[in-house]
């Protein structure tokens, strides 16, 4: 060691770190077993799993039944009956579950709206691909080719709402929350801060309000009280009101998030903007807006996780998304009793997406980091 | 003006019959019931340097942000390079267009690399093809010597560095007057004469400058004229050299004694 000290002042090279403190060794050391009681909660942990880890993989795959034609002959097929998973119960109801009561001929055009959501999504948030302009104007024009598609005209055979059901149902009413919901709360943050205090106050007035209501009550003003302000005689889709309010409820809490955001940027910003001769708009578009919904992802994301989750909320008002549809279809005489089953379908379901859009955020804050 | 008492070999010659570039006239602001600039009058001719300094607080920083309308006045008038600045939002953003400003804090856009930075406006305002503003953009950048910091991040550069962007950034508008607010004062002491000379290299061009600055070198090399601001008010206005050897009020004494002497 004492070898190692007799270096001219100014020529100490750069040594690599104890070997203790790196690897697998040092994270194991660090994280693990730093101290008597991590030792312990680590032991601890192990036997956790180890009672826990082997029933659960016995019930979810080695034993479960994944074809059969109703309940009685899944607990045939198993040593003891109710002994582990049915999910022949999710195989045959797997269709009514996606699509729900769309007429069989026509589910080629679910088919496609699923298809074009997923080139619409990757193509939209791709940085690198060619035609990025062309793949943006058709992100953004998706909503109405999926409508268009979903409900027919102009063409298809016209499908009434009332036959969207499941899974279907379930993302047509967050996705469309979570994309229109995103311009509107980012309009209605800027109205919030604008120097127009008729603006300010509309603005301030309807998220506050929104934001003081619960979506169940909104949900039941579209299910029973827009009759009456509408004209007599006229008939507004109940879906169309439902869709219209999971906006209005998802946007105001956008618009406060991105407000936040708004004010986490410094005046200078500003000032810079407009000392360069920036209009209002450029000076928004260009330089405010980039910086302030970055700061917001994390709240945006947040936002649109809760969105997608609370889809589940129309159930009350009687439309069947994938939880109203498939409590239903547990009341089926040939699947009675198999909710555990149901339950891990849907709570997976809703996993996937939310687990997605959650790691894409962190992804998309990773890349817009420009290191300061 | 008298060009006199200057050093003749950065002073270009200053005509007196040209127009005024600014002209500020009985002009007052306040912030809420603060009296912040009282009966300011100020009149600055074309290539003209004027170095303005005083305690903190004294209302230096707000008089050169109400020349570009980053604060507004409340009575009195200033007119800029002939357009007179009211409430009328082209007219600011024409006035904006023309006078550069550099910031204490440089404020260049994080989320945008050097280059981006420097050609945001004049694609933007100007309406400069991209090709062109690049091409612009990169003299600007060898002009204050930083052409090889182009691509980066404005997060990844020192300080220095990141004001002299910041100075281009201005430039590339060609304004006809540019604004400093203490633009080295947020800087460490090796980084402050880098951005000097850039400014210095400025003023040798014949740019209009008003300096907010406690650099006192730097308003002896090139000022026409240095003012002192106290309380909101145009305490005493000099060249250079008169002003620090030989400072008429009592408050200038003692501020020249307090920077000066520590």
């Amino acid at each position: 060691m004492s070898e190692s000290s007799h270096y001219a002042p100014g020529s100490h090279p750069d040594l690599p770190p104890p070997t203790r403190t790196t690897g697998i060794v040092g994270w194991v050391r660090g994280n693990l077993l730093s101290s008597p009681l991590n030792v312990a909660l680590t032991l601890l942990s192990i036997w956790l799993l180890w009672t826990i880890l082997p029933p659960a993989i016995h019930w979810l795959f080695t034993e479960a039944v994944w074809t059969a034609k109703d309940r009685k002959e899944c607990w045939a097929l198993m040593d003891a009956p109710r002994d582990a998973g049915c999910w022949a119960f999710i195989r045959g109801s797997f269709e009514l579950f996606v699509y729900g009561w769309y007429p069989d001929p026509e589910r080629w055009r679910v088919n496609l709206t699923f298809i074009l959501f997923i080139a619409a999504i990757f193509g939209g948030l791709r940085e690198k691909i060619p035609g990025k302009k062309y793949w943006l104007i058709f992100a953004a024009a998706y909503p109405f080719i999926a409508a268009w598609l979903l409900l027919g005209g102009f063409g298809l055979e016209p499908v009434s709402t009332n036959k969207l059901g499941g899974i279907l149902l379930t993302l047509v009413v967050a996705v469309t929350g979570i994309a229109f919901s995103l311009p509107l709360g980012i309009a209605l943050a800027l109205g919030r801060r604008s120097n127009l205090p008729a603006l300010r106050g509309i603005c301030v007035i309807f998220i506050e309000f929104i934001r003081g209501v619960p979506l169940i009550t909104l949900l039941f003003v579209a299910s029973t009280m827009l009759t009456y302000f509408l004209p007599p005689g006229s008939t507004f889709d109940l879906l169309m009101r439902v869709l219209i309010m999971v906006t209005l409820f998802g946007s105001a809490y956008i618009a406060e998030v991105v407000r936040g955001g708004l004010q986490g940027l410094s005046a200078g910003q500003y000032e810079a903007a407009d000392s360069l001769g920036l209009s209002y708009w450029r000076a928004h578009q260009l330089v405010i807006l980039p910086q302030a919904l970055k700061i917001s992802i994390p709240g945006i994301v947040n936002t649109f996780i809760g969105s997608f989750k609370d889809s589940v909320l129309v159930l009350i008002i009687g439309m069947m998304d994938i939880l109203g549809l498939g409590r239903a279809r547990l009341n089926d005489p040939d699947w009675l009793g198999l909710a555990p089953e149901l339950y891990i379908f849907i709570s997976l379901f809703f996993f996937i997406n939310c687990f997605s859009m959650s790691r894409y955020s962190l992804s998309l804050e990773k890349k817009l980091h420009t290191g300061h | 003006m008298s060009q006199e008492t200057t050093p003749a070999s950065t002073q270009p010659q200053l005509d007196p019959s040209d127009a005024k570039i600014i002209s500020i006239k009985g002009m007052h602001k306040w912030f809420g019931d603060f009296h912040v600039l009282k009966d300011i009058d100020l009149e600055v001719a074309r290539s003209e340097r004027i170095v303005i300094c005083g305690p903190s607080g004294s209302g230096k920083s707000t008089l050169i942000r109400c020349i570009n309308r980053l604060e507004e006045h409340q009575q009195g008038s200033i007119i800029v390079d002939g357009t007179e600045l009211t409430q009328d939002l082209k007219n600011i953003e024409i006035i904006r267009s023309e006078v550069g400003m550099v910031f204490q804090q440089f404020n260049l856009f994080p989320h945008l690399t050097v280059l981006d930075n420097v050609t945001l406006a004049p694609i933007w305002v100007r309406k400069l093809p991209r090709a062109e503003a690049q091409e612009q953009a990169m003299q600007y950048l060898e002009r204050v010597k930083i052409p090889e910091q182009a691509a980066k991040y404005p997060g990844q550069l020192s300080g220095g560095q990141q004001q002299r962007v910041a100075i281009a950034r201005s430039l590339c508008m060609n304004p006809r007057i540019m604004l400093f607010d203490e633009p080295t004062s947020a800087l460490d002491p090796e980084m402050i004469k880098e951005v000097l000379d850039v400014m210095i290299e400025l003023a040798e061009s014949g740019m209009t400058m008003l300096v907010v600055t406690h650099e006192m070198g730097f308003a002896t090399a090139v000022a026409h004229r240095v003012i002192f601001m106290d309380g909101g008010e145009i305490i005493e206005e000099k060249p250079p050299k008169e002003f620090f050897e030989n400072p008429e009020h009592e408050r200038t004494k003692l501020f020249l004694s307090q920077i000066l002497h520590h």
